[in-house]
């Protein structure tokens, strides 16, 4: 058996003229809590839809469970995706089905379980994310932290090998975000999954992953554990890490010079 | 300098007209490979027949009202208007037909498709567009599970039940108000009301045909709305902008499709 569940090999991807990964090349080792970093826009989600099929690489291959994800067919690809779960940045819940019904919707759609043993994995997923006792709710009257939990119930319903979350810490007070943070890690190993995590928040990420790989224009920039990373000299993760506004990452976006477009009569139109 | 400046004009209309054309030509493209599939990923749906029924009452069954309270006015509209010419021929008796005749063959299935179009076919546009702005056919895929056999399929196929059913009760409730505004109202003779709508009504070139049309109105309205939905940008402009062409589209598409299948019934 392959030590890694996940392997990228070489990959390129671009759209619209632009190419956002150049040669990538990224490993994710069984059981292990594997991080992808980077600036806004710098393609970490777009991995992830790489990863699952969802879109198709340009150049390189995305390799899952050793097989190559871009090659296989529609019936391929759904069999892949059954050993994955993700958990999407809003949560992506179906806004016409109750929470139960939502963790339910997978096994309901995808197994032939009865009815009977349904309700009882369902309420052990929500129990395990703390919230069976919000199993009648509708979507609509959870808080973004729940809404997050619940999602996160629904992607392991059918415990997958691979859970990817896509920036789930974005928008959640301290307290959520801790929370996620704590299950995120005790869900992977209580599962003895893989999970790679999307994400700019860095105290968050650094806390629970065991391995990180920063991204930035297109390539990978730097690997390692969330330590040596932490102690990087490297000036575009010592910038990251540490938030600072001065750095290779300049704050301005690439623009004309500044005093020649103020005093250019012409309008923007 | 103005020959170039409107040589360039020129091009540029030209340039955007060619664009608009292949934007036309790939929507098109589009929307036919997507009813392929609903129709390759139907089976699935009417194995699970309760997702279908589920979807029958959001479209049609929340969709009687407004058909309702149309086809009586529509009815009684066309029973003082008919009654106003037909008196002036002395044939004040036939309006019963008139009425039966203009809602089964034209009005019932036309008007019931603009209001569904309206009704039912903005909320399956709002509705598909939102859960792609907010993931959800996204989460779908990822779950491995195909939102054409879960989302599309089963909306279209209750488009299509529901269409016939709810163009029928807008012609009967139309005949109902046209008797009411014809008989107690105006004073036409209850028995000639019934008896020449009876006579003069027939059943294989009026009312099948009425039903195909509105079958046809069904099928269009419903993929209309369902590829408007699923083609939305995923913002709030996009969504906004999609439900405003799904009734536009729609509404062109049923009076032009009324057209040529009225010119296909009359010469067969």
């Amino acid at each position: 058996m392959n030590l890694n569940i996940v392997e990228i090999d070489n990959l390129s991807f671009g759209y619209k003229g632009r190419l956002l990964h150049k040669g990538i090349n990224m490993m994710f080792p069984r059981g292990k809590v594997v991080a992808i970093m980077g600036g806004s826009g710098s393609g970490k989600t777009t991995l992830l839809r790489l990863i699952g099929g969802q879109i198709k690489p340009s150049h390189g291959e995305v390799r899952v469970d050793g097989d190559v994800v871009h090659k296989q067919d529609r019936d391929g690809i759904f069999k892949l995706r059954r050993k994955m779960g993700m958990l999407f940045q809003h949560g992506a819940l179906f806004t016409d089905l109750s929470v139960f019904d939502n963790v339910a919707f997978p096994m309901r759609e995808l197994t032939d379980l009865p009815e009977s043993m349904i309700r009882d994995l369902v309420l052990m997923k929500l129990n395990a994310v703390g919230l069976r006792g919000a199993s009648g709710y509708m979507p609509v009257e959870l808080s973004g932290g729940m809404a997050r939990r619940v999602a996160l119930a629904r992607a392991v319903a059918l415990d997958p090998n691979i859970i990817m979350y896509d920036e789930p810490f974005a928008g959640l007070d301290p307290i959520s975000m801790g929370v996620i943070c704590d299950l995120i890690r005790s869900l992977n190993d209580a599962l003895g999954a893989t999970s790679i995590i999307v994400s700019h928040d860095v105290k968050e990420t650094f806390l629970i992953a065991d391995y990180v790989y920063f991204v930035a224009n297109g390539e990978v920039a730097a690997e390692g554990t969330p330590h040596d990373l932490m102690h990087s000299t490297l000036p575009f993760v010592h910038q990251f890490v540490h938030g600072e506004k001065d750095g290779p990452v300049p704050f301005h976006c690439p623009a004309a010079n500044y005093q020649s477009e103020l005093m250019n009569s012409k309008t923007n139109d | 300098m103005i020959k170039s400046t409107l040589l360039i004009a020129v091009a540029r209309m030209l340039r955007g007209l060619g664009a608009r054309m292949i934007d036309r030509i790939w929507r098109l493209g589009a929307g036919a490979r997507l009813f392929f599939l609903t129709i390759f990923y139907s089976g699935e749906s009417f194995r699970r027949f309760h997702l279908i029924l589920r979807e029958i009452y959001f479209t049609g069954v929340m969709s009687l009202l407004i058909i309702i309270v149309s086809a009586f006015f529509v009815g009684m509209v066309l029973a003082l208007q008919g009654y106003n010419t037909l008196q002036k021929y002395g044939s004040s008796e036939a309006i019963g037909v008139l009425v039966a005749l203009s809602l089964v063959r034209e009005l019932g299935p036309v008007v019931t498709a603009l209001l569904f179009a309206g009704r039912a076919g903005t909320a399956i546009t709002a509705e598909i567009g939102l859960m792609k702005t907010t993931e959800q056919l996204s989460a779908m895929e990822m779950m491995a599970v195909s939102p054409i056999a879960r989302v599309v399929a089963p909306r279209f196929w209750a488009g299509v039940i529901s269409m016939p059913i709810l163009a029928t009760l807008f012609s009967m409730v139309g005949i109902l108000g046209g008797y009411l505004v014809a008989v107690p109202l105006i004073g036409v003779d209850d028995g000639a009301f019934w008896s020449q709508m009876q006579a003069n009504v027939d059943f294989r070139v009026d009312i099948v045909d009425g039903l195909i049309k509105s079958l046809v109105f069904g099928v269009a309205c419903t993929m209309i709305a369902l590829f408007e939905g699923f083609d939305a940008p995923p913002t709030a402009e996009g969504v906004s902008r999609a439900t405003t062409r799904t009734v536009v589209i729609s509404s062109l598409t049923v009076l032009g499709l009324d057209f040529i299948l009225t010119s296909f019934m009359l010469v067969v």
